[in-house]
């Protein structure tokens, strides 16, 4: 038998039923690769006592002869976003530090309801804004992929970025500290990181699952979702993190699939759009093939492939830069040094100056400056002019989505336009940052469930990743064309051990 | 249906002052308008307060349908649109009392559209001098939280139990012209506000309070630079803040001055009104629709509902009462001015009527005159309110009923009642066990008529000799002699016919 | 539309967070980078669409009236910097 820290979210639930392990071998090996990996800097907290507990219970449950729950015995990675109670909250950022919620968000409540053990909290753009876990103050994930590992050629042993803002699950996930994990997903920050990394991770449908307890970047982007080594992983953490919840008022009351029991890779009869206009004159040539290859794998597993349009999409982005800024400086204003996080009261100061001096001290340079850009496009004036016309422009995209499914079922995309990088490469230029979002911030805009899966490495030996677009609420033909896409690829490919 | 137009005498002619009020209702509801904590006033600090109310890292709001509800029937109430889409928009700007740093409100898509409320400016004749005062919307918002600034020498307290309780903004059109007409607006709001009962009216406690926005031009002209003085929180101050600011603003103007639009606060101490340190950005609210709630889309069963549920209103209830039971205008806009006193009134009168056996409307002037003469006067000498009268409409009823049906005269009645009022008996049994009951007993009466006369010999001669007046002394005299209990018209004729 | 220096100061403070001067210098060609590109969107023709409200069709529910929450102020107050008598305590503000 291979490691266990090998085995997927199924095969450990599958194994841990059947005798073939304790629940609390498996959090043991999960929490050794946990200790062993802080060269990672993959978790903000570890809570191997949280694993433990799980795992016991799970052991227990089983010596009794009781029912099992859907995730007894699988250990998983929480995303330092979603408020865990009794265990501190950050959002990666200093402003939080020392936060302990006195509650549980809902989808990891789900998650502990469903037996799942908690190995940690992990790191993350700091308030889930950033592309490459640069923006941690509690500082960079580091990604254990590293160039040219396996002919030498060209390679170096640069630091490179897990992507963001779930690096700290994707990282954590292709190095085997957690079989699974939870991210959140605004613009790209579940699929942009899983293609960095080799993994998959799918954002369901806007309202799918409750951001009631998800410390909030930008409300009417933000939604949760899973991330995990295979497709049929992703299937059975979401069948459990998904649900109705009335205590979010954008939630969908609808029943939960059963997206895990309906999964195939048989698409006969699906057809597979290729939207034109996410082939810009100058896309990565790899990225390009890969996407060639994937059309391929889709038209194997009995898909047609047919042209569509995406007209808006160049608009994606600078909308997306608008809406998400402009909701996010008004979601973080809570963070005012009164009731929670830090508090920085300089001498003398009042009220007011305590509130700037804390929000000064507590957030970091991109949090900062989305806050500066989204207070100026909602101020005195510009209102119209920016968040007005981009609401506007964001229909036209959504628009764009409902025209192009009058065609097609799904659409296949890159869901980055390039693989990781070194850290440090694009700190200096924002904009250059943002356009690793370029793919996946469309179907964000439109609340549409959208999938990364790995489809290959790079001539580095660096993953990348192909993004399936779904019509609302249909996560099953996404999920099946990423199944599809899995057998496939064939994508066995891991890091070496470094760290 | 003219009124004599208020004007303020300056150096350089007369100023007409223009009012607009924003009053902000508390919604009447158990629990918060985004948050399932209670609102009851008067609570110990932060117990009334959700996770939600303090804006901890991911909580959401969901809406409490009964605060949307009693913001429709008010907005039926007044006459004014209903809009079946509306939505929530947040308001950002930080301040201690609120913990999301933005309130949420409605600004692009309120709630409720435009209505109407007419005034009156005659007490003692309602219909004589009326004036619509337009509405121009009603939204729903949140409350704000509470600083004390008095319990510590350097912090200030915070407070978080009225945060999100949920408010109606009633906003006026700028068509108020007088003290008396920005006085006459706020009391009918409260009046329909209480009738509906979507709001309390609780002035004192905060449940209503006005921001008062003043200016003041010469008649005729363009409207001038409006202040708006905030928070202010009775009738009485409402027209003090109008006369105040309308004569400061003339007084600047007149000195050559200019209006700076401002927010002032009024200090009822010293009756007048200061500007608020103003901030540079306080006007940079960056509203924008709150993502975390979709659109308010309201169908026709729920809207259907809330007329239904409506109660008769005061003006349709003062006409009632003035054609139907025939009650003078005044005692009509009394017993209506409040919608306790017209439910007791009420019940007085479908009490009267079941136990006279007559119409309410023949029963209808009695009760009037009583409730609001005796029933009025003792309650004011005992400093209670009629929802604390130690007398209720039944045991009135009962009263009232020995009087039309002869048992008691009036002026033994106003002793039963006051025996009521000491000891909590009702009226029969005291009239009952004391011997109230008055006589015609010929005999009795007769015997007492020929005894006053005898003992009067004088007054009976000097009102033969044409001293008419004398014959109310007989009377008098004659019911001493009864301890009251005659039948007064028996008494009358008795005496008549003994004079000769 | 360009930012300047004085508008950069006057964001911040309207975000209430302190700049230095150093740091609002370096903004102005940082946001002006950014809100130069996002300004594109003004090239897209939006006759007669109406701005985006909610992405996934879905109404808003509303809630029963009643007394769900509250009575946990420990749990209110359990995060705050400084509590005291019950209260979150914050710098004296003169009204
Ligand atoms: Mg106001
Ligand atoms: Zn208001």
């Amino acid at each position: 038998m291979s490691e266990l820290t090998d085995l997927t979210v199924a095969e450990i639930r599958d194994g841990f039923r059947a005798g073939d392990f304790s629940a609390r071998e498996v959090a043991e090996a999960f929490n050794k690769n946990v200790a062993a990996a802080k060269a990672l800097n993959a978790f903000i907290v570890e809570t191997p006592e949280k694993a433990l507990e799980a795992a016991g219970a799970a052991d227990r449950a089983k010596a009794a002869g009781e029912a099992l729950k859907p995730l007894s015995g699988v250990p998983i990675g929480m995303k330092d976003l979603f408020c865990t109670e009794g265990v501190q909250t950050t959002a990666a950022s200093h402003m939080l530090e020392g936060f302990t919620p006195t509650y549980e968000s809902t989808v990891s409540g789900k998650l502990w309801a469903a037996g799942a053990g908690m190995l940690g909290k992990l790191n993350l753009d700091q308030f889930a804004m950033g592309s490459s876990n640069e923006t941690s103050y509690f500082g960079n994930v580091i990604s254990p992929w590293r160039r040219a590992r396996k002919d030498g050629g060209g390679g170096d042993n640069a630091a490179l970025a897990p992507g963001g803002s779930s690096g700290g699950s994707s990282s954590a996930i292709a190095a085997r500290l957690c079989p699974a994990a939870t991210g959140t997903d605004t613009g790209g920050s579940i699929r942009q990181p899983a293609a960095f990394t080799g993994i998959s991770g799918i954002k369901p449908t806007y309202g799918r699952c409750s951001r009631w307890g998800i410390v909030a970047f930008a409300s009417s982007l933000d939604q949760a979702g899973p991330m995990a080594r295979t497709v049929r992983d992703n299937a059975i953490l979401l069948e459990t993190m998904a649900g109705f919840d009335p205590k979010d008022s954008t939630s969908l009351d609808l029943a939960v699939p059963q997206w895990e029991a309906h999964l195939s890779s048989d698409l006969k009869g699906k057809k597979v759009g290729i939207p034109r206009e996410y082939r810009p004159d100058g896309l990565n040539a790899e990225i390009a093939a890969l996407w060639d290859r994937g059309i391929e794998w889709l038209k194997d597993a009995g898909a047609e492939v047919v042209d569509v349009s995406l007209p808006h999409t160049k608009y994606a982005l600078p909308t997306y830069y608008i809406i998400a800024p402009a909701e996010a400086s008004s979601n973080l204003a809570r963070y005012d040094g009164v009731r929670y996080g830090q508090r920085n009261l300089p001498d003398g100061a009042g009220l007011q100056d305590m509130y700037a001096a804390t929000r000064a001290l507590g957030f970091g340079p991109e949090v900062k400056r989305r806050i500066m850009i989204g207070t100026y496009v909602l101020s005195a004036g510009f209102y119209d002019a920016y968040y007005t016309q981009a609401q506007k422009v964001r229909a036209l995209i959504a628009r764009d989505f409902e025209q192009a499914f009058e065609k097609c079922d799904l659409l296949l995309t890159p869901t980055a336009p390039s693989a990781s990088f070194a850290l440090g490469e694009k700190q200096a230029d924002p904009l250059a940052m943002y356009l690793n979002d370029v793919f996946t911030v469309p179907a964000s805009l439109a609340g549409l469930p959208a999938m990364a899966v790995p489809g290959g490495l790079d001539a580095q030996g660096l993953p990348l990743g192909l993004q399936i677009i779904g019509k609302a609420l249909d996560e099953q033909t996404v999920l099946n064309a990423g199944l599809a896409i899995e057998e496939r690829a064939g994508f066995t490919a891991r890091p070496d051990k470094w760290w | 249906m003219t009124e004599t137009a208020y004007r303020i005498q300056g150096a350089t002619g007369e100023w007409e002052v223009v009012i607009g009020l924003e009053v902000h209702a508390q919604v009447t509801s158990e629990a918060k308008l985004f948050s399932g904590a209670a609102t009851a006033f008067g609570a110990e600090p932060n117990t009334q307060v959700s996770l939600v109310d303090a804006a901890m890292p991911g909580m959401l709001p969901v809406p409490n349908r009964e605060c949307i509800r009693q913001a429709v029937r008010t907005g039926m109430a007044i006459e004014a649109k209903i809009n079946k889409w509306s939505r929530f928009d947040r308001k950002n700007y930080f301040y201690a009392d609120l913990p999301q740093g933005y309130q949420i409100s409605q600004l692009y898509h309120p709630l409720v559209g435009e209505g109407a409320i007419e005034i009156s400016l005659d007490d003692k004749n309602p219909d004589a001098v009326t004036k619509r005062i337009g509405i121009e919307r009603i939204h729903v918002e949140q409350d704000a939280g509470k600083l004390m600034h008095d319990q510590h020498p350097t912090r200030s307290y915070v407070d978080l139990n009225r945060s999100g309780v949920a408010l109606m903004e009633i906003v006026s059109k700028p068509d108020m012209r007088s003290p008396a007409e920005a006085g006459a607006y706020l009391s009918k709001l409260r009046t329909i506000l209480r009738y509906v009962g979507s709001c309390d009216g609780n002035m004192d406690q905060g449940s209503m309070r006005a921001d008062v926005n003043v200016s003041v031009r010469k008649p005729g002209e363009e409207f001038g630079t409006r202040t708006e003085t905030k928070n202010v929180n009775s009738v009485r101050f409402v027209m003090a803040v109008v006369e105040h600011e309308a004569n400061r603003q003339v007084d600047v103007l007149e000195a050559g001055g200019k209006i700076v639009q401002e927010t002032r606060l009024y200090d009822p101490d010293r009756n007048e009104t200061r500007s608020m340190r103003s901030k540079e950005d306080a006007h940079d609210y960056r509203y924008f629709p709150d993502p975390d709630l979709l659109p308010l889309e309201l169908d026709d069963a729920f809207l259907e509902e809330c007329r239904q549920s409506l109660p008769e209103l005061p003006d349709a209830k003062r006409q009632r009462y003035e054609q139907d039971l025939g009650l003078s205008a005044y005692n009509a806009a009394t017993l209506t001015a409040d919608a306790d006193t017209a439910r007791w009134f009420e019940a007085l009168l479908a009490e009267g009527a079941r136990i006279q056996k007559k119409s309410e409307s023949e029963v209808a002037k009695a009760s009037a005159n009583w409730l609001l003469s005796e029933l009025y006067g003792a309650l004011n000498r005992l400093g209670k309110s009629l929802e604390s009268s130690p007398v209720g409409p039944e045991e009135g009823a009962e009263l009232l009923a020995l009087i039309a049906d002869g048992t008691i005269s009036g002026t033994i009645a106003k002793q039963v009642f006051e025996i009521m009022l000491e000891t909590g008996d009702r009226a029969p049994k005291i009239v009952e066990e004391k011997g109230l009951k008055q006589t015609s007993d010929t005999g009795a009466i007769e015997a007492a008529v020929a005894k006053v006369l005898a003992d009067n010999g004088d007054k009976v001669e000097q009102y033969k000799a044409g001293k008419e007046a004398l014959f109310g002394f007989f009377v008098g005299q004659t019911m001493k002699a009864m301890q009251g209990k005659a039948n007064p018209q028996v008494v009358n004729e008795l005496i008549k016919k003994a004079l000769g | 539309m360009s930012i300047d220096l004085q508008t950069v100061k006057k964001i911040a403070s309207l975000s209430r967070i302190s700049v230095t001067d150093a740091e609002a210098e370096a903004m102005v060609p940082e946001l002006n980078n950014i809100l130069g590109w996002v300004e594109q969107l003004g090239e897209v023709d939006v006759t007669g669409v109406e701005p985006m409200t909610a992405v996934i069709p879905n109404k808003l529910r509303l809630r029963d009236d009643v007394v769900t929450d509250g009575d946990v102020r420990d749990k209110v107050l359990a995060n705050a910097p400084q509590a005291e008598h019950g209260f979150f305590a914050v710098p004296k503000v003169i009204e």
